[in-house]
């Protein structure tokens, strides 16, 4: 690999020094202009009192954080952000490694049902979301239909799932769950096949049953890999708003706000740009705590 | 009581296709040191994750200490493996490495720093316990692969090419160290491998598969020099057997039994042999030509001498075999049948 790529390096920068930058000022300018320029904006909005339609603005110092903070929605949002992104990312990891494992075994109609569950990931999040959103539809959801046939409630008596704080917090985690496990699968899934068949075969010639070689020998061997998982998710939870906006646009009474959808409804649908710019900056810490750990673990990945 | 037992075993991978193993029956020795030996594709591997329990026979009875095991699971069937590319946990340390049999056996916790260094100074590698295995060689690697094997002490050692890993030098020292150490534990051993050296130096006793078929099993020595068979007069020695189609017959002799009518006594066929290549090997020569006249005329010839420097490249020379060291084939089946007289004419 090292001789690899010292030898492409090379390559390139003697055939012209202009070529590199060349190459990469694409992605430069897309991160300056898409990234760092909106951050910075949003650093600078949420010391300010800008709002939607006023051409004025002045420096407000903290205050915008001092009123956040104090804000019952805020500490809700904080609060939903981290339950969804952690309680996802446990459903995600564990079903994606049975569905892994199971998806491991060759059997007829393998590729179909890989397909299958892969739709997910394929189809567009605000698709996905609207699909659920009949499905937990108060009125017209399948699976209160089903219940009710089923004599579990009596008929318009089912629960409301997106109406009431519990049953949409559950929601929302479940649709979160639901669209981050075809990756997490697919991911899992080439981590094991990376793994020599004669691993897990010594294994059981050593005595180990299903679980003791699952949980000692193939999740242990796999940690690189579901870092990446695991991590890739956290970042995706914590940063998306569209589950939440589609499903129930952070109600009921603001109790499934995260983050991202609660600066959303207080800078562009409340006309407070600064107060959602300063939300916002809540997510940079932790973004950054992430990505920290993602570069460790890709950094790792390359040394082996 | 055999410790590893096989009735008609068979594994047919593909049906309508030729199965990879065909009907074996084998029984093995209280603690020998029994070599499965073929060319590649010959079935070796299959039969002996057949008997680990990792591959499930098509037909067929595998008998561990006299108890059929088709049903058991490998854990069940107190065997340990060492696979060809070693298959050691690479997230563990050795020590961890050498310890899994033991807590996945559910043996008892304070025993397992005892067994292990036990294990592991046998195999002289208790100074390598805190590494990694990707921090061994190749050597190293393969020691702790049998320190785990032996740990457990399981009643049968299967080892699929566990030298084919290594360079030929090493290879040499870890085949003698593996022959002491099987001598020490003294646990019965089935070791795969398709190098008749390998399997020559450190069988007690070899089966000669090929196509998944048994042709032989018997000492090296029977091998070698009572074939059973065509295949196996070929197979083993190098260069190999010589055969010679005369009639209803197939007549086979070792280039080494081929040699200058002076050095040969007794009762000989006599050929006129034309020298056509002359190789040196250090300790033998490897004479090829072809004989002048009768039967064998226009066909390859070889022998093996001590030495060659009396011999030139295009002499013709008087070689001849003596009538004893005559191996006869039936020619429909290739096997073994009695001597007879043939003429050579
Ligand atoms: N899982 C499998 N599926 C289908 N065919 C197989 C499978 N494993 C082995 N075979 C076939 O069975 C035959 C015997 O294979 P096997 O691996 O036992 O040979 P071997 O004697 O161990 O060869 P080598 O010396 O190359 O390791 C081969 O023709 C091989 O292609
Ligand atoms: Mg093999």
């Amino acid at each position: 690999m090292a001789i690899g790529r010292a030898k492409i390096k090379s390559v390139g920068a003697a055939q012209s020094p202009l070529l590199g930058a060349a190459m990469f000022t694409p992605a430069v300018l897309y991160i300056l202009l898409l990234v760092a320029g909106p951050f910075f904006l949003a650093i600078f909005y949420a010391f300010s009192d800008a709002r939607i339609g006023n051409t004025e603005m002045h420096y407000v110092g903290l205050e915008n954080f001092r009123s956040i903070l104090k804000s019952p929605s805020f500490r809700i949002a904080i609060r939903n952000s981290f339950i969804f992104t952690i309680c996802s990312q446990i459903v995600v990891i564990v079903g994606a490694n049975i569905l892994a494992i199971a998806l491991e075994k060759t059997f007829r109609g393998r590729g179909f049902i890989r397909f299958l569950i892969l739709l997910p990931w394929v189809a567009p999040i605000a698709l996905g979301a609207i699909g659920w959103k009949w499905i937990l539809d108060s009125i017209y959801s399948v699976i209160s239909w089903v219940l009710v046939a089923l004599h579990f409630y009596k008929p318009f008596n089912a629960p409301m799932w997106l109406g009431e704080p519990h049953l949409a917090i559950a929601s929302v985690l479940l649709v979160h769950s639901w669209r981050l496990m075809p990756f997490s699968t697919v991911i899992l899934l080439a981590g094991r096949t990376a793994i020599p068949k004669d691993i897990p075969e010594a294994a059981a010639v050593d005595g180990a049953g299903f679980w003791r070689t699952q949980f000692q020998i193939i999740i242990p061997m796999m940690r690189p890999i579901l870092s990446v998982a695991v991590l890739f998710g956290l970042i995706f939870t914590f940063t998306d708003m569209t589950v939440v906006y589609i499903l129930t646009a952070g109600g009921p009474f603001d109790s499934t706000q995260t983050l991202p959808s609660l600066a959303f409804a207080m800078g562009i649908q409340g006309s407070d740009l600064a107060a959602g710019a300063a939300i916002s900056l809540f997510l940079v810490p932790l973004l950054i705590i992430i990505a920290y750990f993602m570069l460790r673990v890709a950094h790792r990945a390359e040394v082996n | 009581m055999a410790v590893v037992e096989t009735r008609s075993l068979t594994k047919v991978f593909k049906e309508g296709e030729l199965g990879a193993v065909n009907s074996v029956n084998l029984e093995t020795r209280e603690g020998e040191f029994l070599v499965f030996l073929g060319p590649s594709g010959s079935g070796k591997t299959t039969l002996l994750r057949m008997i680990a329990g990792l591959e499930t026979p098509t037909s067929g009875e595998i008998l561990i200490g006299g108890r059929v095991v088709n049903e058991l699971s490998p854990r069940d069937r107190r065997i340990a493996m060492v696979f060809q590319s070693y298959a050691l946990y690479p997230h563990l340390s050795v020590y961890k490495n050498i310890a899994f049999p033991l807590k996945a056996q559910k043996v008892k916790k304070d025993l397992h720093k005892q067994k292990v260094e036990w294990a592991a100074s046998l195999l002289g590698i208790g100074a390598l316990l805190d590494r990694k295995p990707r921090e061994l060689s190749g050597g190293e690697r393969q020691r702790v692969a049998l320190a785990r094997a032996i740990v457990r002490e399981p009643a049968v050692f299967l080892l699929d090419e566990p030298l084919s890993n290594l360079d030929a030098k090493l290879r040499a020292s870890a085949r003698e160290e593996l022959e002491r150490f099987h001598r020490r534990v003294g646990t019965t051993t089935i070791y795969v491998t398709h190098d008749q050296v390998e399997a020559m130096a450190m069988g007690d006793r070899v089966l000669v598969l090929n196509k998944g078929v048994v042709h032989q099993l018997g000492t090296p020595t029977e091998v070698y020099d009572n074939p059973a068979d065509t295949f196996v007069a070929t197979f083993l020695g190098s260069p190999p057997m010589n055969l010679a189609e005369l009639s209803d017959v197939i007549v086979g002799f070792r280039p080494e039994h081929f040699r200058p009518v002076s050095s040969v006594n007794g009762e000989a066929v006599a050929f006129r042999f034309k020298v056509e290549n002359i190789e040196y090997l250090g300790s033998e020569w490897i004479v090829s030509g072809t004989p002048a006249s009768g039967k064998l005329g226009g066909q390859k010839v070889f022998s093996r001498l001590n030495s060659a420097q009396d011999l030139s490249l295009g002499g013709t020379y008087d070689f001849a075999v003596p009538q004893r060291e005559l191996k006869f084939f039936d020619r429909s089946t290739e096997k073994r049948v009695e001597p007879k007289v043939v003429s050579w004419q």
